[in-house]
């Protein structure tokens, strides 16, 4: 079902990474990111999974929630696996069978591949899974603020952001109950061939976008109501703090990036 | 023969997240062929969870559905044959209205039985006369209807597949009493016409009241109580309990039993006044 969908979800609680300055953790973010792709051999992407785990640990997130995340996008891990283990040549031949051909090279960038990607998504994942979506894109505005100098309507797109994350579990909600309401009348919606199901996703869709736009005035009603005019002199209901701990899960973020940099240097580490 | 039984029936949502919360735990319930019956319940209890395991839309989490006589979680059980024997009205059922035109959107459920054209018209325009859905609104699209008239639209769509278990989850909510009274009346007149059981989710104890042979009483996941309406509205102490209001009139009649006046647990002002001068 839809609900299964746990990517982009929020999970309350009170760990230590739930009460860092969203900020900081975006920042971490980034940097996990920029590790996992300087990473040049198996033992710096092991350093930075091991990492992941550590920080899966710390922000109290069970490890089958972030492979429960992966399944939705399961198909594209394995493609982009099957991908470089048959396209990529070089080192020893393993296998060959006709046209296809396996080679030693083949299977490590593979394996590289797909653990670089599984780790990527379950890093994003522990971020908005610790993070609520209003102090996600209050950390956005946040560090993107310099951006205002030049004219870039920093406010603005935050707050689509903010809506545009507040109404996703809404939607989801929506076309869960939309898609049942149909079934209850014998629509097909998974099973039948490729034409079969996109022809059966109209009853799904028109309901769902007949909603989702009165939805949409209602809101610009009520946000009209209240005399919402956008950033200039607004002040915030949360301000965001800094405390020694971001400070402390920075640096770890840092030097463990630094590490994973420096092994890829080393000539004789795998 | 029983229309539909349920075992032990759980279901869990959300297995496996933070959140996961057993909104069915053990519900055991069976509805006899040709019943009325009314399902209640506060806030939450549950209510909507079970009828959509009635029909196979949500699949338990652990025990049985037998529908007509057949487990519908049982191999070789073509699931969307339950989609149409139990015919499930939604919540705000006006919400899943999507064809262009009226005729079109009620003809949806007998298409995907996979009728004949003469066949759905005439089903189409049976639907439509039981609900009083005007001809002129066949050709209209439905956005151009209030929400009333689209609600009529919607259980018309249901009723067209002919399903000989109805349940509808608060048909009338959201309606004026003129409303409500016509959609609740046109469900009891279809039920007399085609013996058909009725399941009706709602949180109007008067409607209960003045439809129902039975009532089932939920909360929190389970059976609170089961079994005729007037036997279930004597036990006030249980309904106060699970957060249930009697209507006024049987409230009045309970307090006169106290009082050693005893007319019963009657559901409307007639009965109750037609009992109070035969005694
Ligand atoms: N899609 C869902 N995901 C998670 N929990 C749900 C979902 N739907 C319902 N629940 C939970 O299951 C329980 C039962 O919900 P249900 O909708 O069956 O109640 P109900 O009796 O129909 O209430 P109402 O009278 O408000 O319609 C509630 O505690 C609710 O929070
Ligand atoms: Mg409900």
């Amino acid at each position: 079902m839809l609900k299964d969908i746990t990517i982009g979800q929020f999970f309350p609680g009170d760990s230590v990474l739930h009460r860092q300055d969203p900020r900081f953790k975006l920042i971490e973010s980034i940097i996990f990111i920029a590790m996992l792709f300087a990473a040049q051999n198996f033992t710096a992407i092991f350093v930075a999974t091991l990492f992941a785990f550590f920080a899966y640990a710390v922000g109290k997130i069970k490890i089958s929630l972030a492979l429960k995340g992966l399944k939705p996008v399961l198909p594209l891990i394995i493609f982009s696996g099957v991908l470089n283990l048959f396209f990529i040549t070089g080192g020893e031949l393993l296998w060959q069978w006709q046209f296809i051909s396996i080679y030693e090279n083949g299977i490590e960038t593979a394996v590289f591949m797909v653990v670089r990607v599984v780790a990527l998504i379950a890093g994003m994942s522990l971020l908005t899974y610790t993070t609520s979506p209003i102090m996600l894109t209050d950390a956005i505005e946040n560090l993107l603020a310099p951006l205002k100098k030049v004219k870039f309507p920093v406010h603005e797109l935050a707050m689509m952001m903010t809506i545009a994350l507040r109404f996703i579990p809404t939607l989801i909600e929506e076309t869960d109950r939309i898609m049942s309401a149909q079934k209850a009348r014998g629509a097909q919606l998974d099973t039948g061939s490729l034409k079969v199901r996109v022809k059966a996703l109209v009853p799904v869709l028109v309901p769902l976008f007949v909603s989702a736009f009165k939805r949409a005035s209602d809101l610009a009603l009520a946000m009209e109501c209240r005399c919402y005019r956008g950033g200039e002199g607004r002040t915030r209901l949360r301000t965001l703090k800094s405390a020694a701990i971001d400070g402390v899960c920075l640096t770890v973020t840092l030097v463990v990036a630094a590490a994973v940099i420096a092994v890829g240097f080393v000539p004789w580490i795998i | 023969m029983s229309a539909v039984t349920t075992t032990n029936l759980r279901y869990i949502y959300g297995a496996g997240t933070p959140f996961e919360a057993a909104a069915l735990d053990g519900t055991d319930f069976t509805a006899e062929e040709g019943a009325f019956i009314g399902i209640v319940g506060h806030t939450g209890s549950g209510k909507t969870t079970l009828v959509q395991h009635l029909n196979g839309l949500l699949k338990p989490t652990s025990g049985t559905v037998v529908l007509f006589g057949k487990d519908i979680w049982a191999k070789g059980y073509d699931i969307r044959a339950a989609r149409f024997e139990a015919g499930l009205v939604f919540q705000f059922s006006e919400y899943q209205l999507f064809e262009e035109t009226c005729y079109k959107d009620i003809a949806f459920g007998p298409k995907n039985m996979g009728l004949s054209d003469s066949e759905v018209d005439t089903r189409v325009k049976e639907a439509a006369a039981a609900m009083e859905v005007k001809d002129e609104w066949l050709t209209k699209s439905p956005f151009d209807l209030s929400g009333g008239e689209k609600r009529r639209v919607a259980l018309a769509g249901v009723l067209a597949m002919q399903p000989r278990l109805l349940i509808l989850d608060e048909p009338a909510a959201g309606l004026d009493p003129s409303g409500r009274e016509m959609v609740l009346n046109r469900i009891s007149k279809y039920r007399s016409d085609n013996n058909v059981t009725i399941l009706l989710v709602s949180h109007s104890m008067e409607d209960i009241a003045r439809f129902t042979d039975k009532v089932l009483v939920m909360s929190d996941g389970k059976v609170l109580l089961y079994g005729d309406t007037e036997d279930v509205f004597a036990e006030d102490g249980v309904l106060a309990e699970a957060g249930l209001a009697l209507p006024q009139i049987t409230r009045l009649a309970l307090l006169l039993k106290r009082r050693g006046i005893n007319i019963g647990a009657p559901r409307t002002v007639e009965e109750a006044a037609k009992r109070l001068l035969s005694l």
